[in-house]
């Protein structure tokens, strides 16, 4: 079976709203699926449901199965904790929105990043100072050590989703979400950050969960694309059959919106992308 | 990096306009260390030398101050400098005591709280409200009322009040911490639920918390004088500064430094203790630090 399997999922909130109904999709080993959708069209909740970690008062229903070469098939719906910890960070992994806030401003990036390593690798010492270096370096940040020793608030944002995305890879999951990983950062540094995690996701193998609400941008990095709108699927399959044969009335949205962009662009440097 | 550094610019930006605010900081920090610190030292000297044994009543009463008395005597013809050397052991043991009693109650009460969801929360809230309601003056008289007046039932009955505070406090900020992304974040490596309280939640809430808990030191330290005045603290021959202050007050004219002296002794640490608290700020989060 494939690694991620999502069958049939819902979400709910405490108030009973259905935040995401009868959702279906399903991720290879080593390959690229994209989530598109408007803000609040939940996305982020639906990474959430994979990791387990749906809000506190939120309830799942349908299936969520991971299937990790090592670890086995995993029902994630109504798992209990200790094996859901156990998964987490092996098996799948996210790299959040916001950079700032997903860093805990009051320690240092380097026991940030050790933490993980330590519990999934067992490294102390220096082993693990050298790993932490390592990982700062995988992600291309120069002077991994000056990094180390900062906080959070006195590096760049670009900076700071590296470390995030280091942080992620820490454990080598075989799932890698990243929840709009780019969204919150300047669009050169977009850029910079896309390609990082393209050439990580190629380079170990990984598969990976690519959300975002720009078709442009998820277009670019993955294969498979699913179109959520108000916690549904109203679109979804292989990358070119959704752009060239939209069938829902937003799909057609999207795409010709992206199309326009595109267009918009070519017309501005005279047809050469540079 | 535009964006970026407008990001990080804004705290900057307000910085800068608190500055002489921050260089005052570091100030008022020495001030408080020096008043608390001077405190301190009193007390530790009457751990070994006091100038009279403080049940010695030989001396002429209510002498003005002078030789050998050199602040004076109380109505009892007691030491007055003996008694005040005293007195500042047990408004630290009281302010000590209280905010470590306080704050181990107060803080694990709030981390319970904190995790607690829907009805459960509810509940915890309102009975610390209530809590909280009761004044801490009728707590310790019942604690006092129940046990023999000492020292060790006012401190009960101070840390008790204190902990249902810290422990409002502490919840509200457990909840905000709770709701960061870099909470979800550690959850998604795989960090179990005793770990992210260790590693993320405590830091986190400490710097507001440690601060509260100097203030709470102050509070504890006026609400010992306070319950001693009316006869709820430690009994002669220790004498605490409340009492002094009591047991002086019939005779505020004849002798003067006998309501004065306790009751500067009083404010010096109280106010100590609070400029302590709010220079300890800046030292307890690196957010607030200045950047290099
Ligand atoms: N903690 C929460 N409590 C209640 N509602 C939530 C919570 N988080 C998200 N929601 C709601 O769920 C919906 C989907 O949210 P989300 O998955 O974050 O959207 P997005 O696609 O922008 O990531 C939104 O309507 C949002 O209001
Ligand atoms: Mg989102």
């Amino acid at each position: 079976m494939s690694l991620l399997e999502v069958t049939g999922l819902g979400v709910r909130s405490a108030d009973g709203r259905d935040l995401i109904s009868d959702l279906s999709f399903t991720v290879d080993a080593g390959s690229r699926f994209g989530l598109i959708g408007e803000s609040g069209s939940g996305k982020s909740l639906t990474a959430l449901a994979i990791m387990g970690l749906l809000p506190p008062g939120m309830t799942a229903s349908g299936s969520v199965a991971l299937d990790v070469p090592g670890m086995g098939r995993t029902e994630i719906v109504g798992a209990r904790e200790r094996l859901l910890n156990r998964l987490r960070g092996r098996a799948a992994s996210v790299v959040f929105q916001e950079p700032l806030t997903a860093l805990d401003p009051l320690m240092r990036i380097g026991h940030q990043v050790a933490e993980p390593l330590r519990r999934a690798q067992g490294l102390r010492g220096q082993a693990l100072r050298e790993a932490v270096t390592t990982a700062l370096e995988e992600v291309r940040l120069a002077e991994p050590d000056r990094i180390a020793r900062a906080y959070p608030h006195e590096i760049s944002g670009g900076q700071r989703q590296r470390v995030a995305i280091a942080m992620a890879l820490a454990c080598r999951p075989a799932l890698l979400i990243a929840d709009e990983p780019t969204t919150a950062l300047d669009v050169t540094v977009q850029a910079e950050v896309l390609a990082l995690l393209d050439g990580l996701v190629s380079a170990r193998s990984m598969a990976l969960l690519f959300i975002g609400h720009d078709l442009a941008v998820v277009s670019g990095i993955t294969d498979h694309v699913l179109i959520l709108k108000d916690g549904t699927a109203v679109e979804s399959g292989a990358l070119l059959d959704v752009v060239n044969a939209p069938r829902h009335p937003y799909a057609r949205e999207l795409v010709s919106s992206a199309r326009e962009l595109d267009a918009a662009l070519n017309g501005l440097d005279g047809g050469g992308r540079s | 990096m535009s964006a970026e550094q407008a990001l990080i610019g804004a705290p900057d930006e307000q910085e800068a306009q608190a500055a002489p605010r921050h260089v005052s900081r570091s100030v008022t920090l020495t001030i408080g260390c020096v008043l608390v610190g001077v405190i301190v030292l009193v007390a530790v000297v009457s751990l070994f030398w006091v100038p009279f044994a403080p049940e010695d009543t030989s001396g002429r009463r209510l002498m003005p101050p002078g030789l050998p008395h050199l602040l004076g005597t109380d109505k009892l013809g007691r030491d007055l400098l003996t008694q005040l050397m005293i007195g500042a052991r047990i408004a630290l043991a009281a302010g000590a005591g209280s905010v470590v009693l306080g704050g181990v109650i107060g803080v694990a009460a709030g981390l319970a709280a904190g995790f607690a969801t829907r009805w459960l929360d509810d509940v915890v809230s309102a009975l610390l409200d209530i809590l909280i309601a009761f004044p801490t003056l009728l707590l310790a008289m019942l604690v006092a009322a129940t046990r023999a007046a000492s020292l060790t039932s006012a401190i009960v009955a101070i840390g008790l009040a204190m902990s249902a505070i810290v422990a409002r406090l502490t919840r509200v900020l457990v909840k905000r911490v709770l709701a960061h992304d870099f909470i979800t974040a550690a959850r998604t490596s795989g960090t179990s639920w005793p770990r992210v309280v260790l590693e993320h939640v405590l830091p986190n809430i400490w710097p507001t918390v440690s601060v509260n808990l100097a203030l709470q030191f102050g509070l504890a330290v006026l609400a010992e004088a306070s319950l001693s005045y009316l006869g709820l603290g430690a009994p002669p021959p220790n004498a605490s500064w409340g009492r002094m202050l009591q047991e002086a007050q019939a005779s505020v004219f004849i002798a003067p430094v006998g309501v004065i002296a306790p009751g500067v002794l009083i404010v010096v640490l109280v106010i100590g203790v609070n400029l302590v608290a709010d220079g300890f700020r800046d030292v307890a989060d690196p957010t607030r630090r200045r950047r290099r």
